[in-house]
C-alpha cells in the first residue's frame, strides 16, 4: 500500500522560525525596494531612541550618519543617541532578536508600536551584506560602555554575539547602532531620509538632530523647546477594544484566580458590579478560573463585552504634542508667516482613545501652483507611503477647502495652493490599514476627529486670506497717497506753470478708511539677571478719514501677567482690555499697548484686534 | 540746421494735452479725487456712425480714478506722457512709440510694464483729445507700405523743403515709400493719371504685379498693404480716394484674416474705432481671392485650420460682414473647409494674374 502523500508531505513541513520567515518575505518587514530599505534602517533606529529618551525623560540629541561604502549600493547607517543606553545583557536581545520585548498587554502610545523593531533592520543588514551590527552603549558615568558584533541566528531566532568588548566612550549615556545594508539613498525623492528627519523634527520640537549624508552635507535640525513631553500612561485594554485572540491568551495568561477578579483587575471600566452583570449575561460563574473557559464560554464572554455599555476609557493615557508645539516645529522648518494649529479634546473608537491634533502653513515661501503637502503622523512618528490610502488623506480630500480659499477641482480631492497640512493621530492603538503600518484606517470616528480639526484650520485661513488682501488694498492706497499722488500734483502744477495744491483732503478722501497696525517685539528674560521674558504687543489707530473718531478697541490677551496697560482710558473685562479712544482728528493717529510677562517666544504671536463704534471700513481689526 | 516742422496740427494737440493737465490740476484744486474719462474701447461700445458709415465708439466711457492704485498710476503716466510729448513737439522731434516706451524708463512710478500699455496710453490720449497720434508726434515702429502709380505728390521733407516725387516715374521698383504722417501739411496730392486704387496685400503679389507692368497697362495705382495695413496706409488710401475719386479695390488671400484687412479699410477697427472717418474708406470693394475663385478657377488650396474656422464663424456675427454676399461666400467657404492664397494663381503661369484673372475679376464688379 502506498503512504498516503500527506505523509510525504509531512516530512517536508516543519516549523519555521519568525526569523526564517521574516527572511524569506522581507517586504512585511518594510523593506520592499533599497530606497525605502534605507529609509526603514533609519527610521526604526530613531524611533528605538526617541521612544528610549522619552521614557528616561531626556532631552534627545541624536547624530544620524550614512556612509556609502566602496561596493555599490551598499551603505552603513549609524544613529547614535543620549538616551538611558541598555544593559548589557539586555543588548544582544534588543538587537538580535525578532519581536523581542513587545509587551503583550501593556497598551500605551508609543512610536515603537509602529515599527517592526531594529532587530528587524539588523536581520536586513545581514542578509544582504553578510556583515554583523556593531552596537555601543553605555548606562552612565561610572559604567563601563559595551561595543558588541551582533548577528542573528534566523533558525532558532535568538542573538549570536561575535564579539564583545569594553570600549572608551566620552558621552556618559547613549547608545549607537551602525548596520551595513544594501540600499539606495536619494536627496528628492518625497520619501527620503532628509524628509524624515525633517518631519520628525516638525512634530517633535524638543529633539535635535544632525543627519550627515553620504555626500558628508550635514543638516542640522535645532531643538525648539527644551522640555520632555510627557511619557504617556500605560492604561488596561478597554473591553471594546479588544479582540477575541487577545482575550484568550489574557485568560490564559492572567494571575487573576476568579472570572470576576479576572474582569475587575485586567480591563479599565468594568467594576465589580459591572464583572457581575457581564458574567451573568454570559452565563459564566463568578469564581471560575480564567484558563478553564471553554472556547463557547469565551465566545459568549466576548459576545456579553460587545452588548454592554461601558464608560469610555481613560484617555489622559494620551500625549499630543500640543498645538503651541506643532505651531513651534511648523515654524522652525518651514519659512512662513501663517501657521496655525489645533489639538482636539481626546475621543475613543471601538474601546481605543484617540487624539487628533492638525497644522496648517499657508503662503510665504511655499509654492502656489502646486497640490498642498500633506504631513501625516502616527503617534509622532511621520508616515511617508501610501498616502492615497490614508485616512488622513481621505478627510482632507472629502473637504470642500474652496470657500476658505484654496483651489481644488470640483470641490473634491487634494486642494491646490501655498499650503501645508499636518495631522497627528495619537492612539494607544493606531489602527493601520495594513501589517507595513503606513497609512490609518478609515475609522469613521477618526475621520471624523480629523474632519472638524481641517474645518477649524480651514475657516482661520480663510481669515487670514481676507485679512491680507485687506492690508494688501491699505498697502495700495498708501502707495497712492504716499508716491502717486505727490507726483500726480508735482507734475500737473509744473505742466500748468502753478504752485504745487494742498493734497491733505484729497489723500483723506482716498483712504476713507481707519487703519489699526499691531506689531509684537519679544526681548528673552536672562535668568543670571532675573529678569523675565517680555512680549511687548503695540498698536497705532490712525484715522484716514474725514471726521473725527471716537470709538472702543479691544484686545484679547493671553492668561498671563499683563503690565504697563497705556493709553489710561481701559478696562480690563476678563481677558480682554478695552479702550475708549479718540477723538482723533482725520490724518491723526494714537498708540497704544502693554507688555505680556513670562511668555516664551512665539507663545503669543498674533494681536487679536476688536473695535465698537467705528463706521465705514476698518482694517487691522474685526468688529466686535 | 534743420527748420523746426511744428504744424498746426501739433499746435492744436499741444493745448489740448495741456488741458487734461489743467483737469487734473483743476480737480486737486476743488479737493476732489483726480479722474480721467475715456470711451470704452471693447467691441461691446462699437456702434456703426450713421453719419461716415464707418464704426465708432459709443457712449461708453471708463473712469481713471485716483482711488485706485491702477487708476491712479494711469493718471500719472497720462501727465508723463503729456509733457514729453509737448516737449518733443516744442523741439521739433518725433519719436516711435517703441521709443516713448523706453524713455518711460526714467519716469520711476510712471514706467509703462510692457510697451502695449504705452501704445495703449497714446491711444486714449488720441481719444481723449480727438487729435491724432501723428500730431502727438508719435509714429509706429513700421511705417507705412509701398506705392507704384501715376500720381504726383509733394512731401515736406527734414529739411523742410518740398519734394515733388511721381511715384511711377521718381521711384524704383520698390515704390514710394509712405511716411508715418501722411497728412496734408506733410503730404500734398499733386496729380493723378489713373483708373483704380488697387491694394494688395502679399509684398510677392505686389512685386508681380509691378513686374507685369500692371500699373502702367491697367493704369492702376497699386498699395501694399503688408498683412494688416498700418494706420499710415489706411489714410494713405483714404486720402488718396477723396482726392481722386478713384474706385478702391482690395486683393488679398482668401482667408478670414484676409477678410479682417478689408474690413478695416473699409470700416475701420476697434482699437482705432475713434479715428475710422480719417482711416476707413467705405467704399472700398473686395475683389478675392474669393472662396468662389477657388472652386471657379481650380486654385490650388489648404485645409482651413480650427483657428480659421471659428475666425470665419465670428465673421458670420460681425456686422462688418451682414450682406447676403458675404454670407454666402463665408457659408461656401465653411462648406468646402479650404483657403487659398493670392499666389496660388501662379498655377496657371506668372502672367495668368495680370491677363486673366484681375481683368475678369475687375470687370465682374465694373471697375473694368
Amino acid at each position: 500500500m502506498a503512504t498516503p502523500y500527506a505523509e510525504k508531505m509531512a516530512q517536508s513541513q516543519k516549523e519555521i522560525s519568525i526569523s526564517d520567515f521574516f527572511a524569506k518575505n522581507r517586504q512585511i518587514l518594510g523593506f520592499d525596494n533599497p530606497s525605502k530599505a534605507m529609509l526603514v534602517s533609519v527610521k526604526e533606529a530613531v524611533d528605538n531612541s526617541l521612544d528610549a529618551c522619552e521614557e528616561a525623560q531626556i532631552l534627545p540629541s541624536l547624530q544620524v550618519k550614512i556612509v556609502r561604502c566602496t561596493q555599490k549600493d551598499r551603505f552603513i547607517t549609524k544613529v547614535r543617541d543620549n538616551g538611558p543606553g541598555i544593559v548589557k545583557k539586555q543588548i544582544p536581545n534588543v538587537f538580535g532578536r525578532l519581536l523581542y520585548g513587545s509587551r503583550f498587554y501593556a497598551i500605551r502610545q508609543s512610536r515603537g508600536q509602529q515599527g517592526i523593531g531594529i532587530s528587524a533592520v539588523v536581520l536586513y543588514g545581514q542578509l544582504t551584506t553578510g556583515k554583523p551590527a556593531t552596537v555601543i552603549s553605555k548606562i552612565g558615568e561610572d559604567h563601563p560602555c559595551y561595543r558588541m558584533e551582533i548577528m542573528i541566528d534566523t533558525k532558532r531566532n535568538r542573538p549570536q554575539v561575535l564579539s564583545e568588548q569594553v570600549v572608551l566612550w566620552e558621552p556618559p549615556h547613549g547608545t549607537e547602532i551602525e548596520v551595513e545594508i544594501e540600499g539606495r539613498y536619494s536627496k528628492e525623492k518625497k520619501q527620503s531620509v532628509l524628509e524624515y528627519l525633517k518631519a520628525t523634527a516638525i512634530v517633535n520640537p524638543h529633539v535635535e538632530i544632525a543627519f550627515e549624508d553620504p555626500d558628508g552635507e550635514v543638516r542640522r535640525f535645532e531643538r525648539a523647546v527644551h522640555k520632555v513631553p510627557d511619557q504617556a500612561k500605560e492604561i488596561k485594554p478597554h473591553p471594546h477594544g479588544i479582540e477575541l485572540g487577545v482575550l484568550k491568551s489574557m485568560l490564559h495568561n492572567t494571575e487573576a484566580r476568579k472570572m470576576s477578579s479576572f474582569l475587575t483587575t485586567e480591563f479599565s471600566r468594568i467594576s465589580p458590579r459591572g464583572a457581575k452583570d457581564i458574567l451573568e449575561r454570559a452565563g459564566i460563574g463568578e469564581s471560575k478560573k480564567p484558563h478553564l473557559l471553554s472556547p463557547e464560554e469565551i465566545q459568549k464572554l466576548y459576545d456579553a463585552f460587545q452588548g454592554t455599555n461601558f464608560m469610555s476609557p481613560p484617555t489622559d493615557c494620551l500625549s499630543p504634542i500640543g498645538d503651541n508645539l506643532i505651531r513651534k516645529g511648523l515654524r522652525k522648518e518651514i519659512d512662513s508667516k501663517f501657521a496655525y494649529t489645533v489639538t482636539r479634546e481626546p475621543s475613543v473608537f471601538r474601546g481605543t482613545p484617540f487624539q487628533v491634533e492638525a497644522g496648517i502653513v499657508y503662503g510665504g515661501e511655499m509654492e502656489t501652483g502646486g497640490p498642498v503637502k500633506i504631513l501625516r503622523f502616527a503617534n509622532r512618528v511621520p508616515l511617508l507611503y501610501q498616502q492615497g490610502g490614508c485616512a488622513i488623506t481621505h478627510a482632507i480630500e472629502n473637504i470642500n477647502w474652496r470657500p476658505y480659499g484654496l483651489e481644488q477641482k470640483g470641490g473634491k480631492g487634494i486642494p491646490y495652493g501655498p499650503a501645508m497640512i499636518l495631522v497627528h493621530v495619537a492612539s494607544t492603538n493606531v489602527p493601520f490599514t495594513s501589517e507595513s503600518k503606513e497609512a490609518v484606517a478609515d475609522v469613521d470616528e477618526i475621520i471624523d476627529e480629523i474632519t472638524r480639526a481641517l474645518q477649524a484650520l480651514g475657516r482661520r485661513v480663510k481669515s487670514h486670506i481676507n485679512k491680507r488682501q485687506k492690508l494688501q488694498k491699505v498697502s495700495e492706497k498708501y502707495s497712492i497717497v504716499r508716491e502717486i499722488l505727490p507726483e500726480i500734483a508735482k507734475k500737473s502744477s509744473s505742466i500748468m506753470g502753478k504752485p504745487i495744491p494742498p493734497l491733505d483732503p484729497v489723500i483723506t478722501k482716498i483712504m476713507n478708511i481707519m487703519v489699526i497696525d499691531s506689531g509684537i517685539h519679544f526681548t528673552e528674560g536672562k535668568q543670571k539677571e532675573g529678569t523675565d521674558s517680555v512680549t511687548e504687543v503695540t498698536l497705532k489707530a490712525q484715522n484716514y478719514t474725514g471726521k473725527p473718531r471716537r470709538f472702543k478697541i479691544a484686545v484679547k490677551v493671553p492668561q498671563a501677567l499683563i503690565q504697563g496697560i497705556y493709553p489710561d482710558s481701559y478696562r480690563m473685562k476678563g481677558d480682554v482690555i478695552e479702550w475708549e479712544i479718540g477723538p482723533i482728528p482725520p490724518a491723526k493717529f494714537e498708540h497704544l499697548g502693554f507688555s505680556i510677562i513670562g511668555l516664551e517666544k512665539d507663545d503669543y504671536d498674533e494681536v487679536e484686534v476688536f473695535y465698537s463704534n467705528l463706521p465705514g471700513e476698518v482694517i487691522g481689526a474685526d468688529p466686535l | 540746421m534743420a527748420k523746426k516742422n511744428i504744424f498746426k496740427g501739433n499746435q492744436v494737440a499741444m493745448e489740448r494735452l495741456r488741458e487734461i493737465a489743467g483737469s487734473i490740476y483743476d480737480q486737486l484744486m476743488k479737493e476732489e479725487i483726480p479722474a480721467l474719462e475715456v470711451s470704452s474701447r471693447t467691441k461691446n461700445n462699437i456702434v456703426l456712425s450713421d453719419e461716415h458709415n464707418v464704426w465708432k465708439y459709443g457712449e461708453d466711457v471708463v473712469q481713471r480714478s485716483a482711488k485706485d492704485l491702477g487708476g491712479a498710476t494711469g493718471i500719472l503716466r497720462s501727465l508723463y506722457t503729456v509733457d514729453f510729448i509737448r516737449d518733443m513737439i516744442k523741439d521739433g522731434k518725433s519719436s516711435t512709440l517703441r521709443e516713448m516706451y523706453y524713455i518711460s524708463e526714467g519716469w520711476n512710478k510712471a514706467k509703462f510694464p510692457a510697451q502695449d500699455d504705452s501704445n495703449k496710453l497714446a491711444e486714449d490720449l488720441e481719444i481723449i483729445t480727438r487729435c491724432m497720434r501723428e500730431d502727438f508726434k508719435l509714429r509706429p515702429e513700421e511705417d507705412g507700405a509701398r506705392v507704384i502709380g501715376n500720381i504726383t505728390i509733394e512731401e515736406l521733407n527734414r529739411k523742410g523743403d518740398l519734394k515733388r516725387i511721381n511715384c511711377k516715374d521718381d521711384v524704383g521698383d520698390s515704390g514710394y515709400g509712405i511716411p508715418y504722417n501722411v497728412e496734408q501739411e506733410k503730404v500734398r496730392f499733386k496729380s493723378v493719371d489713373a483708373d483704380l486704387i488697387l491694394a494688395v496685400e502679399t509684398g510677392g503679389m505686389f512685386d508681380r504685379l509691378v513686374e507685369n507692368g500692371f500699373d502702367d497697362k491697367s493704369r492702376a495705382i497699386l498699395v501694399h498693404l503688408k498683412g494688416q495695413p498700418a494706420r499710415s496706409t489706411r489714410r494713405f488710401i483714404k486720402r488718396l480716394y477723396e482726392y481722386s475719386n478713384l474706385p478702391v479695390v482690395l486683393f488679398t488671400d482668401g482667408d478670414p484674416w484676409s477678410y479682417r484687412i478689408f474690413a478695416s479699410v473699409a470700416y475701420g477697427a476697434i482699437k482705432t474705432a475713434h479715428i475710422s472717418e480719417y482711416l476707413a474708406t467705405p467704399s472700398a470693394q473686395y475683389l478675392g481671392i474669393t472662396p468662389s475663385d477657388i472652386i471657379n478657377y481650380e486654385l490650388p488650396s489648404d485645409k482651413l485650420t480650427d483657428q480659421d474656422v471659428s475666425a470665419l464663424k465670428a465673421e458670420l456675427t460681425d456686422p462688418r460682414f451682414d450682406s447676403d454676399h458675404w454670407r454666402s461666400e463665408i457659408n461656401l467657404q465653411l462648406k468646402i473647409k479650404k483657403k487659398s492664397e493670392q499666389q496660388a494663381l501662379a498655377k496657371y503661369g506668372l502672367d495668368y494674374v495680370t491677363d486673366r484673372y484681375l481683368p475678369e475679376k475687375l470687370s465682374e464688379i465694373n471697375v473694368l
